[in-house]
């Protein structure tokens, strides 16, 4: 069986997907970044974490391989297949407040993944307490070893997607990021695309 | 497939102007205004309110009013103390070390650096770090590590010490660890590096609004120090002092100066 989902630039989306099941994250023109967050979907108080999977794999980048650790932690999906380099965890997800410190106060009034998620988790009875650190797929965060940390431009092309096996019954949260003020999305945020199987 | 309209090539190229500006200043100009490490070891505090030894292995929880500061003294090598914040006055804005680490350009939150919320408000500053040996990337340690009374994990004393200020497990942001030297080398792989501490480090962190802090002194997982004994903390609540113009974490960055407009604001 296959779900295919379109998401427009700029918004959100979320789904169930069960264990065994695979989501593949695509990304359609490139250059998009796609923040995403994994909830046991049995109990959301167990969730994606950023610490505990940089831990776990002792590195920084998400790529082909990384098993996504939750707050529990519990292995809550792998990646299986990933046709671009790098994916970063480290830079959470931009929002109209942090927009104002990076860019200036001119910039609040611009759509944010924040706000995205904070509108598609209120479908679930779920609120901003539960944004925690996200995965930013065909997002590029290197860190220096001095510890220098900024946004290079996305190093993936058109049709490159990540996919992931899921370890349990997972509700996943995308915001399909509408930065325009760094060059996550290349300043240009495009639709995406979601296919889930099995 | 969707279809998309690209935005005009004039539109991309200005953004990416106003960028790269930004990210000029922000890798070049920010390193070089902060000062060198705090000395060692670390004078007699004034304004003490109140001083808690945390044992090895134990957690702590506390309160601090804006402008009041909290010491952490470093009791020998083999111990590092994990940290959340929260605004005080409204749990929902809690620190957010991604947030933290991009608008300072840097995951090395050291002395002259501050502490965000998910609002773009500054939770703290690091006045002082004799060491600059801060882990805000790889967590503490998780609960399944093995259990003995005198060795428990970052995750239960964090669950323990949320419960404690009234909140819960999925209120813990990221944690950011003191004296933990955890660095990133060319290939994104985690080491540890032990020249960076020397056993009676200290930092103190000046709250900018009124905050609940919660802390965890446990061996870090990263950390390659063999024997059961993690040290105590010496945890040091201090009056709040004058705050001068120039002072370096408000003034370090032109990030920390909106971040600081937006800590007014509010």
């Amino acid at each position: 069986m296959e779900q295919i989902h379109d998401i427009p630039a700029n918004r959100p989306w979320s789904g169930l997907v069960k264990q065994g099941q695979t989501i593949r994250i695509i990304d359609s023109y490139g250059q998009q970044a796609i923040d995403t967050l994994l909830y046991n979907a049995a109990d959301t108080a167990e969730r994606y974490s950023s610490q505990d999977t940089m831990r776990v794999q002792n590195g920084a980048y998400i790529e082909k391989g990384t098993q996504l650790i939750s707050s529990e932690g519990n292995v809550m999906a792998t990646i299986i297949a990933a046709t671009s380099g790098r994916h970063d965890t480290n830079a959470g997800c931009c929002s109209r407040e942090s927009n104002t410190v990076r860019f200036g106060h001119e910039t609040s009034y611009l759509h944010a993944c924040r706000e995205n998620f904070i509108l598609e988790f209120s479908k679930y009875g779920m609120t901003k307490r539960d944004i925690v650190p996200n995965l930013n797929f065909f997002m590029n965060v290197p860190i220096s070893q001095n510890g220098a940390m900024t946004i290079d431009d996305g190093i993936s092309h058109p049709g490159d997607y990540i996919e992931m096996e899921a370890a349990m019954d997972l509700l996943v949260f995308i915001s399909n990021c509408p930065q325009i003020n760094n060059p996550c999305n290349g300043f240009d945020p495009t639709p995406i695309q979601v296919v889930i199987r099995g | 497939m969707l279809t998309h309209i690209p935005r005009s090539a004039d539109a991309i190229a200005a953004d990416r102007a106003r960028y790269e500006e930004h990210q000029r200043k922000g890798l070049n100009a920010a390193p070089k205004a902060l000062p060198a490490p705090s000395p060692r070891p670390a004078p007699a505090p004034a304004g003490v309110i109140w001083a808690e030894t945390v044992p090895g292995g134990w957690y702590y929880t506390c309160r601090l009013a804006r402008g009041q500061s909290l010491r952490l003294e470093a009791g020998g090598l083999g111990g590092s103390v994990s940290l959340a914040a929260w605004s005080a006055a409204d749990s929902s804005e809690r620190q957010n070390l991604p947030d933290t680490c991009k608008l300072q350009w840097t995951t090395d939150l050291k002395k002259g650096r501050v502490v965000f919320s998910d609002m773009g408000r500054v939770l703290f500053s690091i006045t002082e770090d004799s060491a600059g040996a801060n882990d805000a990337l790889s967590g503490g340690m998780p609960a399944r590590a093995p259990f003995t009374p005198a060795f428990r994990s970052t995750r239960e004393n964090m669950i323990l010490a949320t419960a404690k200020l009234g909140l819960d497990k999925r209120d813990l942001p990221a944690l950011l660890t003191f004296f933990a030297p955890v660095r990133v080398d060319g290939e994104g792989q985690f080491f540890w590096n032990p020249a960076l501490l020397n056993g009676d480090d200290w930092v103190e962190l000046r709250a900018e609004q009124d905050l609940l802090i919660a802390l965890s002194n446990t061996r870090h997982p990263l950390d390659p120090t063999t024997g059961p004994e993690v040290p105590s903390v010496r945890a040091t609540r201090l009056a709040a002092r004058p705050i001068a113009r120039d002072d370096l974490c408000r003034t370090a960055t032109a990030e920390a100066v909106r971040g600081f407009e937006n800590t007014a604001r509010a």
